[in-house]
């Protein structure tokens, strides 16, 4: 079965700086894959590539970002605007400013399924009722009325996916829907997210640093470190078996309560991230790890650790064992 | 209400009352405002000494009704400060919109011509060109509203950077809108409150240009009564008859103190409302 996303060797520089570095990630339908990382690993702008909506002047380049058979790279401009928002949602991190506070949320919403679907007034508020009650808005009829800031920002997030999901796209680009939020109400939206993926057999691409929200929602992994994708396997398998010194020092560094006592100090990776210019050779995490040998300044050799479990480190699939 | 609201609601009577006095006011003005009377030239005004009812504000130095002609220059000023914000502002708005969106060369482009514009001496070009092609209310308009868009264009440029870099702006280009849709439906409608500061600030320094240029003779040509052709009409009485020229000047004092006011309360107003 082939996927409906695949980006293959997707390259994005602002300047001198390269922020991703031929990354391939594939998401198959009603699959949730999660893109994992630190700030500035260049998960968001890899994600708004599948959007072409990279900033202006940004260098990209992929061999290709495939939806359903089709080659987005080489749309144009109208064909692309014609699939965001209608086949290809998204929704964004803060559910602050990701409303527009000049309009209703009703006007909001509405317009999305009247440019795609040419929906008339009355039938898209309609839609729009429907879709909010379905994500667990209460009286959605008055929502539909008020204005951004009058709702909170755990209902304002869940107007961003409603609206999001009003067209049915097949695909949705969640980057970090959850880190402005509660905790509590964290999970109630990620609840939400899985159980309408199941019931509309969404695609989703998950954009999170958060290994709580990946462990409890993923179906693929793929970590990023400094614009590469270091490690990439099933959920289960990434969790159960992390081959990359990065992916386990993320892990090591998720405080669990209980084990964690007061004082203690807290895992955590030693220095930052490096900034990737032109030229740079070898593995980036070099300088960071704590089994950094000579050769990881030379070329970093990609391994296989299982069905679709791929991690790019000059250490064997078993160092973990020994 | 609180204290922090009285110069909004101050402004906002001088400004409504000079509004309607611009839009009504000729039609139950008590004298035909360009009738003389030579028989009755400088009659002061009814409360002074030697005053008459039939002309509140007194007389000019033809004999025409002050009050009337008061009332017929409050149209005139109001015009010419709304025409001009109006000019200027799409003026400018269209050029601060395109810099701050595009950015880049276009924002070059748009800084190099609004820097162009700051360093033309307002008073001295309108002079030239009212010098030139001859004075009317149009000219005036069009010279003061050529000139006056620069505060639009950097306000404008300046907020619609700040409107761009927000999440609902690419929430809405994910939503799958075009450039124009984005431009006009999304940026513009959240920098439209800082507009309308801008907006009443250009208008009272364009009333104020207005009078200027009448002063000096090229404004609106005699015998339409602008507030500052009236000020210049009367000057060479004012140490005779001091009220010739405090009545328009009072006028004019009290219009562009109710308009600043005004911006001023607007602006804490609004401003107040996008940082909650």
């Amino acid at each position: 079965m082939s996927a409906l996303l695949e980006i293959e060797d997707l390259h994005i520089g602002f300047g001198a700086l390269q922020a991703v570095r031929g990354i391939d990630v594939a998401v198959a339908r009603r699959e949730t894959h999660c893109l994992v990382g630190e700030s500035g690993c260049g998960k968001s702008v890899s994600a708004l590539s599948v959007m072409r909506l990279l900033p202006p002047r940004t260098r990209w380049s992929a061999k290709a970002i495939s939806f359903d058979g089709q080659d987005i790279a080489r749309l144009n401009e109208r064909q692309m605007t014609r699939l965001r928002g209608d086949r290809i949602g998204m929704i964004f991190q803060e559910p602050m400013t990701s409303l527009n506070p000049a309009y209703t949320i009703g006007s909001q919403m509405t317009e999305v399924l009247r440019r795609h679907r040419g929906a008339s007034r009355a039938e898209a508020a309609r839609r729009a009722v429907a879709m909010l009650d379905r994500v667990g808005v209460t009286a959605p009829e008055m929502r539909l009325g008020q204005f951004p800031h009058q709702l909170s920002g755990g209902l304002r997030q869940r107007v961003m996916i409603a609206t999001a999901l009003l067209c049915e796209p097949e695909l949705l680009i969640a980057d970090e829907p959850t880190t402005a939020l509660d905790v509590t109400v964290q999970a109630q939206i990620l609840r939400l997210l899985a159980s309408i993926q199941r019931e509309m057999g969404l695609a989703v691409l998950l954009i999170t640093h958060d290994l709580g929200i990946v462990a409890r929602v993923a179906d693929r992994v793929s970590v990023m470190y400094a614009g590469k994708i270091v490690e990439q396997a099933s959920a289960a398998s990434l969790f159960a078996a992390p081959r990359h010194p990065y992916t386990r020092g993320l892990l090591a560094s998720i405080p669990v309560p209980g084990k964690v006592r007061k004082g203690e100090r807290l895992g955590s990776i030693p220095g930052i991230v490096p900034r990737i210019e032109q030229g740079f050779q070898g593995c980036a995490f070099r300088d960071r790890c704590d089994h950094a040998a000579p050769e990881c300044a030379g070329a970093v050799p990609e391994q296989r650790a299982g069905e679709g479990h791929r991690y790019s480190c000059r250490l064997p699939p078993g160092w973990i064992e020994a | 209400m609180r204290a922090g609201r009285l110069p909004l609601a101050l402004g906002l009577l001088i400004v409504g009352f000079a509004t309607l006095v611009a839009v009504f006011g000729p039609f139950f003005a008590p004298h035909d405002p360009f009738a003389q009377d030579l028989a009755h030239r400088y009659v002061p005004p009814a409360w002074l000494p030697g005053g008459s009812p039939a002309h509140w504000l007194g007389t000019d130095g033809l004999g025409r009704d002050y009050l009337s002609r008061l009332i017929l220059g409050a149209r005139i000023s109001m015009l010419i400060g709304v025409s001009t914000v109006v000019l200027s502002g799409i003026i400018g708005t269209t050029l601060g919109v395109l810099g701050g969106y595009f950015g880049g060369p276009v924002d070059a482009v748009v800084m190099f011509v609004v820097s162009c514009r700051l360093a033309i001496p307002l008073i001295l070009v309108a002079l030239t060109v009212v010098f030139m092609v001859g004075s009317s209310l149009a000219v005036v308009v069009l010279t003061i509203g050529l000139l006056l868009w620069e505060r639009f264009a950097v306000v404008s440029r300046a907020v619609t950077r700040q409107v761009c870099a927000l999440d609902y702006i690419a929430a809405a280009w994910a939503a799958g809108c075009s450039r124009p849709r984005v431009i006009l439906g999304e940026v513009l409608p959240n920098i439209a409150h800082h507009l309308v500061v801008i907006a009443t600030i250009d208008m009272a320094i364009a009333i104020l240009l207005e009078a200027a240029l009448s002063f000096l003779g090229l404004g609106v040509p005699p015998p339409l009564p602008s507030w500052g052709l009236m000020i210049a009409e009367a000057k060479d009485y004012m140490f005779f008859k001091p009220w010739v020229i405090e009545v328009p000047g009072v006028a004019l004092l009290v219009l562009v103190l109710g308009i600043n006011l005004l911006g001023d309360g607007l602006r804490d107003l609004l401003g107040a409302r996008t940082d909650r």
